[in-house]
């Protein structure tokens, strides 16, 4: 039975696609010897959970003179330990959301902070200090992480936690798997009363009235976001739909919700099955979908699961294919509040001027940084759209880097593939600290990545 | 089906058995996980016992070693008051070369395959009840025909196919159905980076097709079931053009 694979592998964006080694263990004891196991001079190992990141984060390209290897750590997810009472449960790295709720919201427990699908690990959450629509509230993965245990190259297996060795927790929340392999997180759950979200929903007609939106719900508003069409230009520039939410109270759940307020209904799940071809996202579809979004959700309030609220893209199973085989980058950004709705709009103008289109663009406030040398949140707006890989791409989102750059923001890295170095290092100020911790936890740079070789991480 | 049942599953650490346990767990069966590493298995019975509630244990069981299978029926049946049904899951695999250059795998895959369900399924058919016990055994595709490439291992799995078909007939009169199921390609530690897959299926269809097959007492079941059809079409084909085809 062998353990490794040679394959070509590539992130949720198909882009870029590279060769690589790759285990797939099944029992605790193989994952770890596969992390560890010795290999020819030059070989780096790389965990990797379900991959959900975009770019190059959770790749670690095979070369002629360097192998790279994956272990995924899909297959083990197993709840190590749960205590009911506070709802802090200790699981397998590879455990993932969509297993996560399944078991523990029909008890009352969900996810404290999750990006916008629940098919993503534990691990791979830590790895990328994931944020979610609370962000603005309630920070970002980490805030509700207790401890986790790291497997390090050396072959010894450490707790980390804010008091037990501080510098390691703080290199690995958000350190993109390069200290070592998280082993298990140990994770605060929230309380709900119900698997449903409540809803209010605005529709906009400009930047200033969605920013404006945001600014008028209430301070302990816990879940907000908006959508933006990104074809919009001039006056209507960032016009679109905010839509913030609070967990449901039973009191305000009707018919089948209110008498089994824990379970939700199942997903009507569509699958993309082919690689579209690229005249499908043609300028004039790209924009007969955003004006049809505008038009769908109009103001309204009301209350609907938490499958639809926090990932609505997870009922189309291969949503990325839609991008074809040259695959798509996520660029996402954010923007301190000084020069805060300004440089957004400045972005959000560029980008629209570049007329590259994209289904999806998000934008959000977010809150204070979280203490991970290399997370991404910080106050200011974020904004993030999908954008087909086009020649020139990589260009422009250079150019729109620098800008980021001066205006103080940076860019995530878990959805970054073309970012250049010194881009990257002006971008986050903790990066001597984190490089110094890691060479400490991996002296024989035994653990890397695609990503971490192109930023020079 | 009929409440909560006392079950023992065989082979309790591979990505089929645990996806067997979890359907088992989650619908409230009382559970023993028998596996070589009984640490491993430790692990997913406490998941089950934490993520479902279920009742569930892990105990020692080396395949290879002759008494091992009644031992592990009898402990089983011990801890959980009783047995109705028994699950044999645990299989081995070696590449077909690598039992040409060392025969003691070919030995070895005799027993993990063959002997040793033999033994639990002699063991489990006075323990189970008469007209609700049930014995299931996860055989597969390869013992269907000698391959040239796989059939040191497929002759273990045509063993077990023979075996199930005579306890069934045995077993008829007292209502103990015996149930064979014959996976395809599942994608597992088994098959993981081996050349040459395709229709691979993954562990929980697997596990949810063995579910329904124990529970309707089916005699033998291919899953997925389009199996059933390629496996007809391979049987079919003359064996002196199967002998030359090197499959």
């Amino acid at each position: 039975m062998p353990t490794w694979s040679e394959q070509q592998t590539a992130c949720w964006g198909n882009h870029p696609v590279q060769p690589a080694v790759v285990a797939r263990p099944e029992r605790a004891r193989t994952l770890r010897n596969a992390f560890l196991e010795p290999g020819p001079v030059g070989t780096t190992t790389l965990a990797r959970g379900l991959g959900r990141s975009y770019g190059d984060a959770a790749l670690n390209e095979d070369r002629a003179d360097a192998r790279g290897r994956l272990v995924l750590t899909e297959r083990l997810g197993r709840v190590l330990a749960f205590d009911p009472e506070t709802g802090i449960l200790e699981a397998e790295a590879g455990m993932s959301l969509a297993r996560l709720l399944e078991t523990y919201l029909p008890q009352g427990w969900f996810v404290p902070v999750t990006p916008g699908t629940r098919f993503v690990t534990l691990g791979g959450c830590l790895a990328a200090d994931v944020h979610g629509k609370n962000h603005h509230s309630d920070g970002s993965f980490v805030t509700f992480v207790e401890s986790f245990e790291l497997l390090l190259s050396s072959g010894q297996t450490v707790r980390c936690s804010r008091e037990e060795r501080p510098e390691l927790f703080w290199a690995t929340t958000g350190g993109m798997g390069l200290t070592g392999m998280i082993i298990s997180v140990c994770l605060r759950l929230r309380r709900v009363d119900s698997a449903y979200i409540d809803v209010s929903r605005t529709r906009t007609g400009s930047l200033d009235e969605t920013a404006q939106v945001f600014e008028s719900l209430a301070s302990d508003t816990t879940y907000s976001v908006a959508w933006v069409d990104m074809l919009a230009r001039g006056a209507s520039l960032g016009r679109g739909v905010v839509f913030a939410g609070e967990h449901a109270p039973v009191d305000r759940l009707s018919g089948t919700a209110a008498r089994s307020p824990l379970v939700w209904p199942a997903e009507k799940s569509r699958s993309v099955p082919i690689d579209f071809p690229g005249f499908a996202l043609s300028p004039l579809s790209v924009k007969a979908f955003n004006t049809f979004y505008h038009m769908r959700n109009p103001t309204r309030v009301f209350t609907e699961p938490v499958t639809s609220f926090f990932y609505p893209l997870d009922a189309v199973r291969g949503w990325n294919r839609i991008y074809g085989k040259r695959g798509f980058q996520q660029y996402q950004v954010v923007i301190p509040p000084d020069p805060g709705l300004d440089g957004l709009r400045e972005i959000l103008d560029r980008l629209a001027a570049s007329k590259r289109g994209s289904f999806l663009a998000v934008i959000k406030p977010m809150g204070a940084e979280s203490g991970g040398m290399l997370s991404f949140p910080r106050p200011g707006w974020t904004v993030s759209l999908d954008l087909a890989q086009t020649p020139g791409l990589d260009a422009m989102l250079s150019e729109l880097d620098a800008r980021v750059i001066e205006m103080g923001g940076r860019r995530y890295l878990a959805k970054d593939a073309s970012m250049k170095r010194d881009h990257f290092e002006a971008m986050y100020p903790k990066l001597d600290e984190f490089r110094r911790v890691r060479a400490q936890a991996d002296p024989d740079g035994k653990i890397s990545s695609s990503l971490a070789r192109r930023l020079g991480l | 089906m009929s409440g909560p049942r006392r079950v023992l599953i065989t082979g309790a650490t591979s990505a089929i058995a645990r996806a067997l346990a979890d359907r088992l767990a989650a619908r409230g069966d009382r559970i023993v996980l028998a596996a070589r590493d009984d640490e491993e298995a430790g692990r997913t019975a406490n998941d089950l016992r934490l993520s479902r509630g279920a009742e569930v244990f892990a105990i020692r069981f080396d395949a290879e070693e002759v008494g091992a299978g009644k031992r592990v029926v009898e402990t089983a049946a011990e801890t959980l008051g009783g047995l109705d049904g028994v699950y044999v899951v645990h299989g081995a695999m070696w590449p077909q070369e690598d039992a040409e250059r060392d025969p003691t795998l070919a030995a070895r895959m005799a027993v993990i395959n063959l002997a040793s369900p033999a033994e639990i399924l002699h063991a489990a058919a006075d323990r189970v009840p008469d007209k609700t016990g049930f014995l299931c055994a996860v055989s597969s595709v390869a013992g269907d025909r000698g391959r040239p490439s796989n059939f040191a291992y497929g002759a273990g799995k045509a063993g077990l196919d023979a075996l199930c078909h005579g306890l069934r007939g045995r077993l008829l009169g007292r209502g103990v159905r015996v149930t064979l199921v014959k996976p395809g390609f599942v994608d597992t530690a088994m098959t993981w980076g081996l050349s040459g897959m395709f229709l691979v299926a993954p562990p929980e269809r697997v596990a949810a097709s063995i579910d329904r097959a124990a529970v309707r007492g089916k005699a033998v079941v291919y899953t997925p079931f389009f199996w059933r059809w390629i496996m007809l079409i391979i049987r079919l084909i003359p064996r002196p053009v199967f002998d030359r085809l090197g499959m």
